[in-house]
């Protein structure tokens, strides 16, 4: 067979399993042996979703949850970025700060959870600050070892073409370093949707999709939460494949490095 | 702290002698001293409500004392029995599946759009579902551990069976290997640094989502559940506490089972670490 018929068979396979996934779902949920408040049929998880999307409720509750992620996002890479490069450009910084950031890492985010409510109170300041947390250490780790192992054979050359300290960084450091730097934001991304569903879940506030999870549970409303499972698998799926994708195809592959850091 | 640097700084530096390792012993705690110091200062300085900000020393205190009454030790064999009990679900199956969808094309058509369609929903978003439909405890904790870290130890298993030589398998079939020797002797030690990688990235995982699960599943005893329920009476030092010992299980896990997984796969198998 060949390789286009072999995939075809595949997708087909793969229609197949979820239809017969789905299937299941509905014959359990429909066959009375469990309560439909806690296994809703899929007609009534779609009609919640579709009309959450509707009332604008569950928009909100994206928006405030993507606005958490984005500043948190945004904190780590400013204070990721310069602080990984500074620590693989001066031995001083890496000696100070590597024992801190070796130590501090191993702690789960959401260990820090209680203790930034008691600090900061509930809502976005709490949230913001774990989603911080937990991306800044992929950011800061790839980065260093990304401009750690630009080649030093560029360097070199580069120096004795007569680049100056400037041009050294701009045009040889930051794109050998790139492939790095982007995984780091990839996985640092990764790492603030996890965050900011389980850090809304605790430290609840009145929007977010982990909230409307979370508050779901409360008043046995299994569509709802199922809703929200539905679109926040959508939304980490599309920033994965097409924010990330299309950044590392304009970039890194069209550069010709697909070298990539380990997790 | 000595430990921690070197699981960080590649190409580890061969173990210096004598004044030297007093002088990379030194310059590993100074920027603690450092951050200790800031801290009492802010401390003393009530900048914070003492009982939100409390000094450094009653943290100690309340370590030690917490520590001979056996709490806070309980509560860690409660969080580490959980961890593994988690991680051996997702080893088990996630293995199994891995390797099935490796071998057979039927496998992965069957598992590979489930598998795709679940894996990238962050785990603590299933939380609440699994309360709700196994109840508070336990049983839920366990298996929504569980259920998370298997994704990465199924993609890996599954990437590992693949990765293995077609011209390996074929010289040991020629070779006359029955299936059983094919998958013992060739499949198995062929995919197992890919495996190991899973199970690391498993491992890990449990660990960052165990201590939120705690404290949503309303266990009896963990750290996680020690720290949510200090906040409650105001206890920051105990939650301070509770937070160093999750930091220091976390190192070890880090330092004597990531690291020594590692070190293993990288030697026997001469693969370089990036």
């Amino acid at each position: 067979m060949s390789e286009n018929g072999r995939q075809m068979r595949s997708m087909w396979r793969a229609a197949v399993t979820l239809a017969v996934a789905a299937a299941c779902y509905e014959a359990a949920a429909r066959s009375g042996y469990f309560a439909p408040a806690l296994l809703p049929t899929l007609e009534t998880v779609t009609k919640t979703l579709v009309s959450m999307l509707a009332d604008g409720s569950m928009i909100a509750h994206a928006a405030a949850t993507m606005y958490r992620v984005m500043f948190g996002f945004f904190l780590a890479v400013v204070v990721g970025l310069p602080l990984g490069i500074l620590m693989a450009r001066f031995q001083r910084v890496e000696n100070f700060f590597m024992p801190l950031v070796s130590a501090l890492m191993p702690i789960p985010s959401f260990s820090l959870v209680p203790l930034f409510m008691l600090w900061f109170g509930i809502g976005n300041t709490t949230t913001i600050l774990i989603v911080f947390y937990a991306a800044t250490f992929p950011m800061l780790f790839n980065t260093w070892s990304g401009v750690r192992s630009v080649n030093p054979i560029w360097l070199r050359a580069a120096g004795a073409m007569g680049a100056d300290e400037h041009k050294l960084f701009w045009k040889v450091i930051i794109p050998g370093a790139f492939p790095f730097i982007v995984t780091g934001m990839r996985q640092a991304f990764l790492r603030c949707w996890i965050a900011v569903v389980g850090a809304e879940m605790i430290a609840a506030s009145d929007w977010g999709l982990g909230w409307v999870i979370f508050d779901a549970k409360e008043f046995l409303n299994t569509d709802i939460m199922l809703a929200s499972l539905v679109v926040i698998g959508a939304i980490g799926f599309l920033f994965e494949r097409l924010v990330f994708g299309s950044i590392e195809r304009a970039t890194v592959q069209r550069w010709g490095m697909t070298r990539a850091a380990k997790g | 702290m000595q430990e921690a640097v070197t699981i960080t700084v590649s190409g580890a530096p061969e173990r210096p002698a004598g004044s030297e390792r007093w002088r990379l012993i030194a310059r590993n705690i100074f920027p603690f001293l450092v951050v200790g110091a800031i801290w009492e200062v802010v401390a003393w300085a009530g900048v914070f409500p003492h009982r939100l900000f409390p000094t450094l020393e009653e943290v100690a205190l309340s370590f030690v004392q917490l520590t001979i009454a056996g709490i806070l030790p309980h509560h860690a064999i409660e969080t580490l029995l959980r961890l593994l009990s988690g991680f051996a679900l997702a080893a088990i199956f996630g293995v199994g599946i891995g390797v099935l969808m490796g071998r057979s094309r039927l496998a992965e058509d069957i598992f590979l759009p489930l598998v795709s369609i679940c894996a990238p929903i962050p785990g603590l978003a299933y939380a609440p579902l699994f309360l709700l439909w196994f109840g508070l405890g336990n049983f839920s904790a366990v298996l929504l551990v569980g259920f998370v870290s298997s994704f990465p130890v199924i993609f890996n298993s599954w990437t590992g069976v693949k990765a293995v030589r077609e011209i390996w398998v074929r010289s040991a079939q020629s070779m006359g290997a029955d299936d059983r020797r094919l998958f013992s002797h060739v499949i198995l030690p062929g995919a197992l640094p890919y495996i190991l990688t899973g199970l690391r990235l498993g491992l890990a995982q449990a660990w960052r989502i165990l201590v939120a699960v705690e404290m949503l599943a309303a266990v009896p005893w963990g750290l996680g559940w020690l720290i949510f329920g200090a906040r409650e009476f105001l206890n920051t030092d105990i939650m301070l506490a509770g937070i160093t010992v999750i930091a220091v299980i976390g190192l070890s896990l880090e330092k004597f089972v990531f690291q020594k997984i590692e070190d293993y796969t990288v030697v026997r198998w001469g693969m370089v670490a990036a």
